[in-house]
């Protein structure tokens, strides 16, 4: 039973990490219907800013929960920045072109932003601090949770309580769904929608940065590549959830994570991605638009 | 016009760029030694190099917003260069003949390894063909289609292995193996529209490379299976130069091949089916066309040239290993079709050809490369997202006084 549980919470961190990148794709979907390739990238970016300050923090001579603070906020912002750039410069010139034309840019993006920090910094693996507090005392009431776990699971849930919000209560969020829901009829209520994509970008960033901080120091090393790799999982889980709704990027995270947490526990290491796309193959043979995705009838 | 404005505009967007990239690019962290490296001379490269990038970056979209754009792409006056050399025959002929000669002339002029580049550069125009059938006629976004690439090469390479089979055996093999696969595909994906369907493409494509990567019993895992012949031609015994001469006349055979066939099948009735399909869906499926079965034999046709090369492939390297097959190849593959113009077998042509040749030459910047790559990746979707060479689109043009024939059509 043990075992179970403790399988049951790697998946529900690894869900949560996976939640947090998934909502910037679904997000940006819901918006523009682009698949943003280089939303791994920008969740990379995130981590090596984090690492980054943190060593310099340190090195300056500060230390414990100060660090944390400082570095994942400026590591989120200068993510921020960063998605907020990657749309002005390769998506917003786009906006009319085909369907295929933003993705092929984004996969470039995509290209160029994993060498950029290569060249700029290492292609080796690089020890991730742990900045996270090492709370001992949760590891003997509670066995079969980790400290670090603890912490992403209540930072994740913590986010997407404030995301809810933000998109049910506030003005910004109100202008968002709108745009999602028909950007011409949008422009034509008086939202700006283009500050709505920019806003978006922006968000979604920002939150594949929290997750970024959190597994890098969670798992403790980094590289110019995991990106790649979390953002295409990330990916999967907003189509399993059903692209373009939030609950379901979140519900399609956290069935992505415990998948792999559980294949990875009872039947292979090995085998941990083949199981995660075969889940989505087989849910979307039986709810072809995801499992919250609304089934659109489409009029002629 | 106000270049004052301009050039503030472009001072601010050079500090942005140097606050954006100051993290990354400046600070380097010794974490062994604990030392920090402070490289504050990239900053001003970064500085002066996007305050020169984006005044270019304003004129040219200015003088791509103030052209002659808006009535409509093509319908600009003068007809471009590369446009009337594929229309008229006085143009083109003299310049494919050049061309032919110049296909037949190359490996005798240059050495070895100039034509394995070349060989590399004909297999991905076969590729390309090959996905365009299925992303640029019918409209079904492919984002795994180095899986049957993979496909083609591991069967030649494990029957080779475990039956001795030679290649020209196992080159339809090859392709009949990757067919059969693209219709186990094409069943889960029928129901799934626009980007679900890329999505488990990409996830099938995944799945076929890590099954690849870890079935040691079956694929013999990541270190892959060596030793795999080169083409034979009736026996006999060739040195390496000889046998990359053969081979490029080999891909320049099937390159033809694949180009008359979809060229045939660009005008035969499943072609227009799926035109029809990639356009509107409901409406095809009213006209009539029997969508389920249009979907499966763009799968089952696009799969097939890519396990040829695949059999081809696995004969060049004399080598195959799951790591040829990522996502990465995938996306390769898929950018040369837009990037050289969906639907147009030119473009598709000339897109693999710059993507192959431009990383290779590119090897001056050696490091840089897959920088300069990306970068030149967005510029061209950001200039021409329509690709180098447009699709032709075929259309009637009424004229007054001209009978309407009516009969005909529904011949077809």
């Amino acid at each position: 039973m043990d075992y179970f549980l403790e399988l049951f919470v790697g998946g529900l961190t690894r869900g949560s990490i996976y939640a947090l990148i998934a909502l910037g794709y679904t997000m940006v979907y819901g918006i523009i219907e682009l698949i943003n390739f280089a939303h791994g990238e920008i969740y990379m970016i995130g981590a090596f800013t984090a690492l980054i300050l943190s060593s310099v923090l340190a090195m300056a001579g500060m230390s414990g929960p100060a660090v944390l603070v400082l570095a994942s906020v400026v590591a989120v912002l200068y993510s921020a920045c960063y998605g907020f750039t990657v749309e002005k410069i390769a998506y917003k010139p786009l906006r009319r072109a085909s369907r295929l034309s933003p993705l092929i840019s984004a996969i470039g993006m995509s290209i160029f932003l994993q060498n950029y920090v290569m060249l700029a910094q290492t292609s080796d693996f690089l020890p991730f601090p742990s900045l996270l507090p090492d709370l001992d005392f949760i590891r003997d009431s509670i066995p079969f949770i980790g400290p670090t776990e603890l912490i992403i699971v209540l930072v994740t849930a913590a986010i997407m309580v404030l995301l809810t919000l933000l998109i049910k209560f506030t003005r910004m969020g109100k202008a968002m769904r709108a745009t999602a829901q028909d950007r011409n009829m949008a422009m034509l209520v008086g939202v700006n929608v283009n500050r709505v994509i920019s806003q978006t970008f922006i968000i979604g960033s920002a939150l594949a940065a929290v997750g970024g901080v959190l597994i890098a120091s969670h798992i403790g090393r980094i590289n110019f590549y995991i990106g790649f790799i979390a953002g295409i999982k990330a990916f999967t889980a907003a189509v399993l959830g059903g692209i373009g709704s939030i609950p379901g990027a979140v519900l399609g995270a956290l069935v992505l994570g415990w998948t792999e947490s559980f294949a990875t526990g009872y039947v292979s290491s090995d085998y941990e991605d083949v199981f995660a796309f075969a889940l989505l193959v087989v849910i979307l043979i039986f709810r072809p638009a995801g499992l919250l995705g609304r089934a659109t009838t489409q009029k002629v | 016009m106000n270049r004052l404005a301009e050039i503030r505009k472009s001072l601010a967007i050079a500090c942005w760029f140097m606050f954006l990239t100051f993290p990354v690019m400046v600070i380097r962290v010794n974490t062994i030694e604990k030392v920090i490296d402070w490289r504050w001379l990239n900053m001003l490269y970064i500085g002066a190099g996007s305050f020169a990038v984006s005044l270019l970056w304003r004129y040219l979209m200015g003088r791509a917003a103030g052209g002659p754009k808006p009535a409509g792409p093509e319908a600009s006056a003068p007809a471009p260069p590369l446009q009337r050399l594929r229309e008229d025959p006085k143009l083109y002929r003299p310049a494919l003949l050049l061309l032919a000669a110049a296909a037949l002339a190359y490996p005798f002029l240059v050495s070895t390894y100039q034509v394995n580049i070349m060989v590399t550069a004909l297999m991905y125009v076969v590729l390309g063909l090959g996905l365009n059938i299925v992303v640029g006629q019918a409209g079904l976004l492919h984002l795994g289609y180095a899986a049957f690439y993979a496909a083609g090469a591991y069967t030649y390479a494990l029957l080779n292995h475990h039956f001795g089979i030679g290649f020209w055996t196992a080159l339809p093999l090859g392709g009949l193996v990757a067919m059969l696969l693209g219709i186990l595909l094409g069943f889960p994906v029928l129901r799934l529209r626009g980007d679900y369907l890329a999505i488990v493409t990409l996830g099938f494509g995944e799945i076929v490379r890590l099954v690849l990567e870890n079935w040691n019993a079956f694929s013999f895992g990541p270190s892959g299976i060596s030793g795999i012949p080169r083409p034979g031609f009736f026996g006999i015994e060739m040195n390496l130069h000889g046998a990359t001469v053969y081979l490029y006349f080999l891909m320049i055979g099937l390159c033809l091949l694949t180009v008359f066939v979809v060229r045939r099948l660009q005008d035969s009735r499943i072609g227009r089916a799926w035109i029809a399909l990639r356009e509107d869906e409901i409406a095809c499926q009213a006209m009539g066309i029997d969508k389920t079965r249009a979907k499966m034999t763009a799968f089952a046709l696009g799969s097939t040239w890519a396990g040829l090369v695949g059999v081809i492939f696995a004969a060049k390297t004399t080598f195959v290993n799951p790591a040829s097959f990522t996502f990465l190849e995938s996306a390769m593959i898929l950018s040369m079709v837009v990037l050289g113009g969906m639907g147009s077998i030119l473009g598709v042509a000339l897109g693999a050809f710059i993507l192959v040749l431009l990383p290779e030459y590119l090897r001056v910047f050696s490091d840089y490369r897959m920088l300069l790559f990306g970068i030149i990746m967005v510029i061209m979707m950001v200039f021409r997202p329509q690709g180098l060479v447009s699709g032709i689109r075929r259309t009637y043009e009424y004229r007054k006084g001209e009978p309407v024939e009516h009969g005909t059509a529904a011949g077809r």
